[in-house]
């Protein structure tokens, strides 16, 4: 048997999976969201538009705002580390920035709903220190809730990534830059982020993909209106049975990521060519 | 004798401090909840502490210990599957000269450029003509695509960082493809497997969207769980699962450098 068959052979099955339960459903997902009562038209889409264009906009801003923090604190983040000059400074960040990495968002959703609310824990904390009264207690679990869940627990993804990045470009770079007299600050944007800009569009791609498929912090921080898309797609299935408004909400998010994931797939097939 | 005090620890001190709040805050908040009896508003902590929910929560007859027989029982299915699927697909994509290659790397990089969601909705729809609603085989099938991608990308990077003459000294001395396969090539890429195994088992002990959509509510895993507690407002019961899904996790972070060396971390993606 040529070898070539052979990889193909050992190959196929991991394909057929991808192929049938992912590229198939995604397909049927697309047909579906122009299927109105069997045939094929812009209906389901009008209907998404108008019940949900609030919800459609609210979306993007939190996915894109959140991205936005995630990109900053894992700049700051992994810049200190990788530039940072008291080992043991270094090393307790290392230690503490990690911890929300493997955390479930089920579970992001759940401590967030307890500490968040407007009798949390952090109000309470803020009270009893003196730094706000009762009165001013106010609940965080709206759109602030959902982009503090993302940015907790993404942000930690994103600086894994870009301080692995950072620790292996070449540190001869980074001495000649301190030999001229160049500030941390400085070395950090003009010498460091230059040459890791790959790795962290990269991280927050997949960032972003992940935030538009997460149901269940939607659902448990604010499941109320303005919220995210998932949570209508959730919705439009579960109290209505209503396939063909999910199909149209789905198509919108695919959309939207579409554009990420373009990017994202050009810079991986740009990296295996080579 | 000189002692020097360097005074940068103090706005380091105020950092770390900060982001040791807003890190550790919530997950205190956890641990408070789940070994709450009662706390009521305006109580800053817990009035009574015990660990009768807990009782609860582990006796035969409570739902927990269901939920995460049945946890561990889909993740356990899903790392078998999607191993059998991803070593030998690695494998190929690492030594073989395939044609194609960059367009099957592309097609298997797809679940994770796509959201999930619209995919999940319409696979509970094809799974429901086929009677594989709210079963375990389902369920699992659901999460082996999930994790497939990773298992395939961890162990193509576990494969290409093994030196290829170690396989071909094995090859020359007469051993067989398969031989050298087993005996040399396998052994060497077991720990980076290893770990490609224990995040699809976390992977799969996590996920919710997909069982929430294929499984629920025949098949209860313990986030489903998690999630009906907390919408009932028993944030005791919801606290306690969230926990137990908590400590594996955490573990994880804190070997998974020593299981993904470096120099495999460094292809994955390549």
């Amino acid at each position: 048997m040529p070898i070539q068959l052979i990889g193909f052979l050992l190959v196929a099955p991991a394909l057929a999976v991808v192929l049938l339960l992912f590229i198939v459903p995604l397909v049927s997902s697309v047909t579906g969201a122009f299927d109105v009562g069997g045939s094929y038209g812009l209906g389901n889409f009008t209907k998404a538009l108008e019940l949900y264009s609030g919800d459609i906009l609210f979306t993007l801003v939190i996915v894109l705002l959140s991205s936005g923090l995630i990109g900053l604190f894992s700049i700051m983040i992994g810049g200190y580390l990788t530039l940072g000059t008291n080992a043991r400074a270094v090393a307790i960040l290392r230690w503490i920035y990690r911890w929300p990495l493997f955390i479930p968002f089920i579970v992001v959703g759940q401590i967030l709903r307890t500490f968040l609310a407007k009798n949390g824990l952090m109000n309470n904390i803020f009270i009893e220190l003196g730094l706000m009264t009762p009165a001013a207690a106010m609940s965080f679990l709206d759109w602030r809730g959902i982009v503090v869940a993302f940015v907790w627990k993404q942000t930690p993804f994103v600086t894994l990534l870009l301080a692995g990045a950072m620790a292996s470009i070449d540190q001869s770079t980074i001495e000649a830059a301190r030999n001229l007299g160049a500030g941390r600050v400085r070395i950090l944007i003009e010498v460091v982020l230059p040459q890791v800009r790959q790795t962290l569009l990269v991280g927050l791609i997949l960032s972003f993909v992940t935030m538009m498929s997460v149901l269940s912090v939607p659902l448990m921080i604010n499941a109320q209106s303005p919220t995210m898309i998932t949570a209508n797609m959730a919705f439009r299935i579960n109290a209505h049975g209503d396939y063909g408004v999910a199909n149209a909400l789905g198509l919108i998010s695919l959309l939207m990521t579409s554009v990420a994931a373009m990017v994202y797939l050009r810079q991986t097939m740009r990296e295996h060519s080579r | 004798m000189s002692f020097q005090i360097d005074w940068k620890w103090i706005p380091r001190g105020i950092a770390f401090g900060l982001l040791a709040f807003i890190i550790f805050g919530p997950l205190t908040n956890l641990i408070l909840w789940a070994v709450a009896e009662r706390w009521y508003f305006p109580h800053v902590l817990p009035l009574k502490y015990g660990f009768s929910f807990w009782a609860n929560v582990f006796s035969p007859r409570g739902n927990a210990m269901a939920s995460l027989g049945t946890s561990v029982l889909i993740a356990a299915l899903t790392v078998i599957l999607s191993l059998g699927l991803a070593i030998p697909a690695g494998y190929a994509l690492a030594r073989l000269r395939l044609p194609f290659r960059g367009l099957i790397l592309l097609a298997l990089l797809i679940p994770q450029a796509f959201p999930n969601l619209p995919v999940y909705v319409n696979i509970a729809r094809i799974f429901y003509q086929y009677s594989l609603n709210g079963t375990i085989l389902g369920v699992v099938l659901v999460h082996v695509t999930h994790g497939l991608v990773y298992a395939v990308w961890i162990a193509t990077a576990a494969f290409s960082s093994i030196d290829r003459e170690l396989e071909e000294a094995a090859r020359s001395m007469g051993a067989s493809a398969l031989r050298g396969f087993w005996d040399v090539t396998l052994p060497i890429a077991a720990p980076g497997l290893l770990a490609s195994a224990i995040f699809v088992f976390l992977e799969s002990l996590d996920e919710f969207t997909g069982t929430y959509f294929v499984g629920a509510p025949d098949v209860m895993t313990l986030p489903l769980l998690l999630y009906t507690a907390g919408s009932g407002g028993n944030y005791q019961i919801a606290s306690i699962t969230a926990l137990i899904l908590l400590v594996p996790s955490i573990a994880f972070m804190f070997v998974v450098e020593r299981f993904l060396r470096s120099d495999v971390l460094s292809r994955v993606g390549h």
